[in-house]
Formats: structure tokens, sequence, C-alpha cells
């Protein structure tokens, strides 16, 4: 048992333990920002850690440097999953960086939130790792029972209970389905194993392919990919705002990573079926997430819609299945975190103090807090991907994978339907530039301005010089695929 | 030992510009224009030291610089310019600080007006000074915001509303380029097929277009789409309407660069990358530009006639100007393209004036309808001399910058198109008539006591008059400083256009 592989595992469960402990320990009418403190500085300085961990392309084109697992192959640390993990981990410091004055004022249980967020990180980790059906649904588990929780955090909301109840129910179904389809994967043949499952003949069968099919179909839901997306939109309304940033940027991602290993390592040899279905459902997802973003009236509800347009983005990737494409799709996960946690930033700050997420409340709030507004701006244009921000290197990664594959006509819907969500983005910003607040100045921490600024920094950084991001998705990606 | 990165510091002035506007005190408005401003005179003075040290004889691109950037997408930072886009910095620069001068009074938020009027005029530079593709594509898309927000705060309701006029202007633009993008992946990738590595250099991927690398089938269906974004962009109809109500509806500025330069973008678009990377494309389209131009001539002079909004009048005349550039693109030969070309510049200066002239009035009156102003030569002699030098200009005066363009296209086409020629020519007739029409009324005519209140010009506001006004006559009398420099850039393209003279265009071999 190789307990170095799952080392980060281990420390974040030692952080979330940490979490409920020192909730105990603290006066009740002590402020609890302070765990959210130590956990900011402990996540990023093992983040910085990792960059050590990765196997160098050279190491691992000659075979000196061997892959790592953990118990008897069920759990894999390559790369690949170093990577998704840390992106996890800056999407967690950047939520909690600025949900810590939230949760302050907003839940009645403060020290919990912390310790749900570390086992929910957890669970996203694990799925990043998994290496075998099992492994996967105990992280998918993890991480989604911690999220029907937090979705539920704030008890005195109508609404969050239920966001919370509606997920809970929809996410029960879909893991219900999936559940069925592991055991006719199974069933038919005899393994759970995603390397096993390669070479195995007996997929082949109709309870094998039935049983794949429902097992995508359980994923599609935690994607919430079009016309499985039913339960996003109340959801993201209903949670609080920082959880709704996880939920876009962590869970999505989480399954995003897991889902490319299914489909890479467990189904390459039914590639023939599902590429073109899945070709099919991206192109429906930036149609109908964008088409539907246009008509609401709530920020939050926009963004849910707008995820699954993004969702749709990254499937773009996954279509072309090769490594360019693999590594855009990874490239964009990483930069769309900076993006959420640009504009849920500026929407937590509002919610927390104006009352509300709709655009009326973001009225003005370019005099109000103008670097917020800048901020919003600039983060829901790289969504939209307008250089210079990283959305628009993102995207072209995309589409130049999947045009290189022969999906010309993907690539048409893609940047026809970016330009479209460029109108409901600037819908936002028209109601921060030109609408009248209340003037009244918002209150605005540290912590606050330092995601802020820190996520537009990176996102214009990597939208002007990629470089540095190209190369470690590059090494991702490349090493994955070897 | 490296040259000093000439092109490098006209980009970077503005952007400097901008991070130090943003950490200056939005009350302190006078700072705010006054570093706007010498942001600006430092890149015209450096670009004007570009444009007299450029070596005509030698040609090609100059003054060029290159960092490799993004090594996984083949991206370097290159910078250079040749006798195409020199000009065409020349009047960004020219346009940049009349712009800023023009903008002089706002008092609504002027430092935020500034920053991103400094990054409007960053990315249209950047446009046209990249040789690389990716850094083309960056600087293209990135002014499209700017100037909505631009327009909804600072813009002005009066036909259309402003969110309505911001909204259209930038959903038409964008979906343009969307339509282009697709179309730049695709070459980008079909040239990286065809050469072994993938490169967005425009020098490589025009040697690859013009050694017969690229096949006639892509080369027409990837110039389709690059019409599509850059024709959009250069308002060709019937992508046109985009034209003249985001004019109306933006601020003096932003109608200025907007009308001046960044629509220009198209045309150089058109010829940078239509032209040479796809000659076989741009020769099977080019009889369906020239037909569309002349649509464009003639309809949008047309309406122009209707108009009594004096920016609807000159977004008409700026579409129906355009038409020429097309006209002079699709002919395709050496003489043509140089008309194209110098027309663009004479266009950008001449509405760039028009536009700041009616903006100071507007400021003033409050009133831009050719039935409620007149007579207003006598309360305000500057702005009329600065309204006559456009009007004049604009309908292709001798002497000023507007004739010789346009003779020089309409020699150009008229052995290709004979018949489009003609009806080119005839043209100038409807010109005439509306912006006669327009300057005899709004000028001239009895003295009505309504305006005695007002002030002309006086000070930092001649600035754009003067700026634009010696660019106007200056080239209008010493025509061959700027058709001499577009010469060297457009005689490059003579054996790739003698070649492709050949090859039959649209439907049948129609020549």
């Amino acid at each position: 048992m190789n307990f170095e592989a799952i080392s980060t595992e281990i420390f974040i469960l030692v952080l979330g333990l940490f979490a409920i402990v020192m909730d105990l320990v603290l006066p009740k009418n002590e402020s609890r920002k302070s765990i959210g403190g130590v956990l900011v500085f402990a996540l990023t300085g093992w983040v910085l850690y990792m960059f050590s961990m990765y196997v160098p392309e050279t190491a691992v084109a000659d075979g000196s440097a061997t892959t790592r697992y953990f118990m008897d192959m069920m759990y894999i640390v390559d790369n690949y999953s170093l990577f998704f993990k840390q992106l996890f981990m800056v999407a967690t410091v950047f939520t909690l960086l600025f949900s810590m004055d939230y949760m302050q004022t907003v839940l009645r249980y403060k020290g919990e939130f912390y310790a749900l967020l570390m086992t929910a990180l957890l669970g996203m980790c694990v799925l990043a790792s998994a290496n075998d059906f099992l492994t996967a649904f105990i992280g998918l588990e993890l991480m989604t029972i911690s999220f029907y929780i937090l979705v539920g955090a704030r008890i005195s909301s109508v609404n969050s209970s239920e966001a919370a109840v509606k997920y809970l129910v929809v996410g029960s179904v879909s893991t219900a389905i999936m559940l069925y389809g592991i055991s006719l994967v199974y069933g038919s043949t005899g393994t759970v194993q995603f390397y096993e499952m390669f070479h195995n003949q007996h997929l082949f069968t109709a309870a094998g392919l039935a049983g794949a099919t429902m097992i995508m179909i359980g994923f599609f839901f935690k994607l919430s990919v079009i016309p499985f997306h039913m339960w996003a939109p109340d959801v993201y309304q209903g949670a609080p705002t920082p959880i709704t940033a996880m939920l876009a940027m962590g869970s999505k991602a989480a399954g995003i990573a897991v889902f490319m290993r299914v489909i890479y390592v467990a189904f390459p040899l039914i590639g023939f079926y599902w590429l073109p279905i899945l070709a099919v459902l991206s192109a429906v997802c930036m149609i109908g997430g964008n088409i539907m973003a246009i008509r609401q009236n709530d920020v939050k509800r926009m963004l849910a819609y707008s995820s699954i347009a993004q969702a749709g983005y990254m499937m773009v990737g996954m279509v072309s299945a090769d490594y360019p494409g693999m590594k855009a799709v990874m490239f964009y996960g990483m930069l769309y975190v900076f993006a959420n946690v640009g504009a849920f930033t500026a929407l937590t700050v509002v919610e927390q103090q104006r009352g509300g997420s709709d655009y009326k409340s973001l009225a003005g709030l370019a005099k109000s807090a103008p670097v917020l507004a800048a901020v919003m701006t600039i983060s829901l244009l790289s969504m939209a991907g307008i250089p210079p921000t990283a959305g628009f290197a993102g995207k072209l990664y995309l589409f130049t994978a999947v045009v290189n594959q022969g999906y010309l006509w993907l690539a048409f819907v893609g940047f026809i339907m970016s330009m479209i969500s460029v109108y409901y983005y600037l819908q936002v910003a028209k109601a921060m530039y030109l609408a009248e607040g209340d003037g009244k100045e918002l209150h605005i921490s540290g912590a606050v301005r330092a995601a802020a600024v820190l996520s537009v920094i990176a996102t214009i950084l990597f939208g002007v010089w990629p470089e540095k991001l190209a190369e470690l998705t590059n090494l991702a990606a490349y090493t994955f695929l070897q | 030992m490296t040259s000093f990165p000439l092109l490098s510091a006209v980009l970077l002035a503005p952007i400097c510009a901008a991070v130090i506007l943003c950490f200056v005190s939005p009350k302190a408005a006078q700072s705010v224009r006054v570093i706007a401003a010498s942001a600006m005179t430092v890149a015209l003075a450096l670009t004007l030291y570009a444009f007299f040290s450029y070596d005509m004889t030698a040609g090609g691109m100059q003054f060029t610089e290159s960092i490799p950037w993004i090594k996984d997408l083949g991206v370097h930072y290159a910078l250079g310019v040749d006798g195409i886009s020199l000009p065409m910095l020349l009047l960004t620069d020219l346009i940049g600080l009349a712009a800023v001068y023009s903008s002089w009074n706002i008092t609504n938020r002027p430092k935020e007006f500034y920053i991103l009027l400094m990054i409007l005029i960053a990315g249209v530079t950047g446009t046209f000074i990249a040789t690389d593709l990716f850094i083309f594509l960056l600087c293209y898309e990135v002014v499209v915001i700017p100037i909505y927000i631009m327009v909804i705060i600072w813009g002005s309701t009066k036909r259309v509303s402003k969110e309505y006029a911001g909204m259209k202007l930038t959903i038409y633009l964008l979906m343009g380029s969307a339509f282009m993008l697709v179309g730049v992946v695709a070459l980008y990738l079909t040239v990286g097929d065809v050469v072994g590595f993938r490169t967005f250099d425009m020098q490589a991927l025009a040697v690859a277009g013009q050694n017969g690398l690229l096949s006639e089938e892509f080369q027409i269906f990837a110039f389709l789409l690059l019409l599509l974004g850059f024709g959009s962009l250069l308002s060709m109809f019937p992508f046109h309407r985009w034209s003249p109500d985001g004019y109306a509806g933006a601020p003096t500025a932003v109608s200025m660069i907007h009308a001046g330069v960044l629509k220009k973008i198209g045309g150089y678009g058109l010829i940078r990358l239509g032209l040479l990377v796809l000659p076989l494309g741009a020769r099977f389209w080019a009889p369906v530009i020239a037909a569309l131009a002349i649509i464009n001539v003639m309809y949008a002079a047309y309406i122009a006639l209707a108009q009594k909004d004096l920016k609807y009048v000159i977004g008409y005349s700026s579409v129906s100007h355009m038409g020429y550039v097309l006209l002079g693109f699709a002919c395709l030969n050496v003489v043509s393209v140089s008309g194209a070309v110098a027309n663009m510049v004479a266009h950008g200066v001449m509405s760039a004036l028009f536009f700041s002239m009616i903006g100071f009035v507007y400021e003033k009156t409050h009133m831009r309808s050719v039935t409620e102003l007149r007579g207003l030569a006598h309360q305000m002699p500057r702005v009329a001399t600065g309204f006559m030098l456009a009007g004049m200009a604009s309908l292709g005066l001798p002497g000023l910058i507007g004739f010789i363009p346009e003779f020089t296209i309409f020699v150009g086409s008229f052995s290709v198109y004979p018949v489009f020629a003609i009806l080119a020519i005839s043209g100038i007739i409807f010109t005439a008539l509306y912006t006669l029409r327009v300057l005899a009324k709004v000028l001239f005519g009895p003295r009505d006591s309504k305006f005695d209140r007002y002030k002309d010009a006086r000070g930092v506001e001649m600035m754009p008059l003067v700026i634009l006004g010696i660019a106007l006559v200056g080239f209008g009398i010493f025509p061959q400083v700027l058709m001499g420099m577009v010469g060297s850039g457009t005689e490059q393209l003579m054996p790739l256009l003698d070649r492709i003279a050949e090859v039959p265009g649209f439907i049948g071999g129609i020549r």
C-alpha cells in the first residue's frame, strides 16, 4: 500500500477533521472565519507542493517512472489526476476567500460549512483519481452528499431548502441509474476496473451496452447536459451563492475528470456509438443553454444556464477524442474556474449586502464598487470567449482540436453561440454600468478583494500569455494517453 | 544589438496610459485628459517617424519584431508594417489623438471614458501592426466590448435608444467575427497540415496560399467566411445596418474611431488575409463583391439624401464610401487596390472630422437635425470651416484628400468592370447632392439668433480640426506622400494579381 500516493487526500481529510474540531473548540459567539483562513493557507501551500509531484514527460516516455497506484489499481495518481486536483483546490481556495464573510452573516451553523467543503473537495479528488467504477461511485457520492447539505445550508431560506430537496431527489435518481448501469456492466464483463473493461469483449453484449449507456446518462445528469439539466437552474438559484460557484466549477470539473477517464479508458471501443451522440449533445447544450440564459432575470439562474452551455463547450473537446482535445478541455476547465470566481465574488457580495441576485440588485454596481463591477464584466467576457481574456484562448484550443477531427459544423455552432452569449453577459454589464443603484457603498473585505483581483489577473494573464498553463495541460494530457 | 521596438512602443503607449489612468483619482479630470493626450501624442510622433523613415524602395515588412509567444499554437508576438498597414497606423493615431481632444468636455465619469478609449485605440493599433494572425484576432475582438460600454454610458438617444444602438452594433460585429473565426481556424489547420507545422504567421500563411498549396475549393469556402466577417465590419450591403444606428447612438469619439479606422480593419483584413492568403477565393468572389459595392454606393447615398439627422447622413455616407473601397478591392489590379487603401485613409480622416464637428455642435446646442440647425457659419466660422473641408473632401474636390484615391479607383476599375465603374462615378452626383444640401442648410442662410449664445470652437476644442485639417489638406496637396507609401505596398501584389487575373471568377468566369 503506497500511502504516499494518496497524501493529498489524507491531507484534505485531516483539514476537514481539523475544521470540525476547531468548530467545537471555539467559543459559540466567536467568528468562524479563522477556520477558513487556516484552510486557505494550508490548501494554497499544498497546491504549490503538488507541482513537485508531476512526472516529467521524458520519464513517462522512456518508462523510468511508473504510474503510482493505491490499493491494487483501484486508485491512480497520474499527471492528469494531479492537474484536476489542483484545479479543485484552487477553486476551493478562491471560494473560501470570497465566502467567509457571506457564511458568517448568512448561516446559522457556520463551522460546518468548512468541514463540508473539505469533504466535497475530498470527493472530487477521489473522482479524479478513481480507476474503477466503485471508487468513482464513492467519490461521486461523497461529493454529492456534501453538496446536498451545503445547498440547503441556509436553513431560514425557503429557496435554499427547496433547492436542496430537488437536488437530492434528482441526484438520487441519477445515482440509481448509474449504479444500475455499473451493475449491468459488471454482470456482463465481470470487472469494474477501467483498464480491464477496455479489452473485455463481453461489454458488447446487450446488457453491457445498456449498462454503459446508463452510466453515461448518470454522468450527463451530474454534468447537467441537456436534456438532463432540469435540476440545475433551481438548485443554482436556491443554493448559497458560494456553493453555486463550487457547483459550477468544482462539481462540474470533477464530473468531467472522471467522465473523460471513463470514455477514454473504459469505453474507447464503443466510441463508434458515443462520439456522434456526444457531438450532438454538446451542440444541443451550447444552443439550448445560451438561448435559455437570455430569458432569465436572475443572474444566478442565468449563470446556471450559461454553465450548461459551458459544459457543451467542454464536451466539444471530448468529441475530438485525442490529445489536443483533452488538453483543451483541461485548459478550459481551469480558466472557467477563474471566470467563475470573478463572477461569483461580485455576486456573493451583492447578495449578502443587497439581498438579491437579480439584475436589479446589480444596478449601479459600477459606482458603488467599481473594482467588483470591472471584475464581473471581465469574468463574464471570459466565459463568452472575448479576448484578451483566457476564454478566447480556451475556445481556440477547443475548436481547433475539433475542427481537426472534421467537425467543422460544431465549430460553427460553438463560435456563433458564444457570440450570442455576449448578449446576455452584456445585459449584466448594462445593469452594473448604466442603471442607477441606491448608491450605497458596499463593504468589501480584503479577502474578497484579493479573490476578485487575483482571479481577474489570472483570466487576463492566461488570455494574453497562456504558455505556462498550456504546457501543464499538455503534460497532463500527453502522459494520460501514453 | 536589438533596435528600438518602435511598433511595440506605439502599441504600448495607449495601454500604459490605460493602466496609469486606473490609478488616477476619478476627480482629477484634467490629469486624466492630459495623460491620455500625451500617450496619443507619443504614439503619433513615433508613427510619423516610422512613416517618414520607412524605406519605400525596399518595401515589404519593416520595423519587424518577433518573439515566440505560445509554442504549442505556433503563435509569435510579431509586429511589422508595410506600405498598406503604415498609412492605416498613421490614420489610427491621427484620429486617436483627435478623438481624445474631441472628448475634452466630457464631465460624466471621464476616467472610465478615457480608459476605455485607450483600450479601444490600442486594439485598433494592434490589428494594423500585427503580422501574426493570433495577435490580429486578439486585438480585433478587444475593441468590441469597450465600444458597447462607451455607447451605453456616454451615447445619445435620438431616433433609436443608445442601448439599442450599442447592442445592435455589438451583435452585428460579433456575429460577423464568429464566421471569420471559423474561417481562420479552418485556414490555420489546413495550412498546418500542408506545411507540416502549425503557424499563425501571416507571411507563412500567405506563402502557402500563393504557392497553390491550398485547394481552390477550400479557398473559395474560407474566403466566404472571411468576407462575412470583414464585410460586416466594412458595412458591406446587406450587413451595413448597424452602421448608421451605431454611429448615431455612439459618443463623438467612438463615432470618429469607428467610422474612421475600425471599419477599415474590414478592408485591411480583406487585403491582408483575403487577397494575400486566399487569392483564388478572392478572385472567385470578386464579381459578387463588385456588385454589392455598387449597391453600397448607390443605395446608401440614396438613403442619405432623405436623412434629417446629421449623424445619419454621415453614417449612410460612410456606407456609401465603403462601396468605393470594396469596388477597388474587387477589381483586383494594382491601381484599384492602391485606390482602395488610399480611399480608406481619406475617408477615415474626413468622416472623423465630420463626426468631430457634429459632436461639437451637438455638445453645445443639443441639436443635430438638418431642420433645426441653420446659418451656423455666422456664429461658428471655425466649425463651419471644418464642415466644409470634410464635405468637400467627401465629394471628391481636387486639392483635398478625397480626390486622388477615388480617381485612382475609377481608373483601376474602368478596365475591369466598365459598367460598374460608370455607375460608381455617377454615385458622386448623389454624394454631391446630399453633402451640399446638408452643408447649405446647416451652415449658410440667414443668421438665426437662437444660436447667438453658442461660442465657436476655441483653444483645445480646435485641436481635432487642426490635426485632421492638416492631414486633409496636406495629403490633398501632396498626394504622392500617401500614394507613394500605398504604392510601395501594393506593387508587391503585382505578380500575384497578374496570375489570378487569368482564373475565371464566379458564375462561369464573369470578368
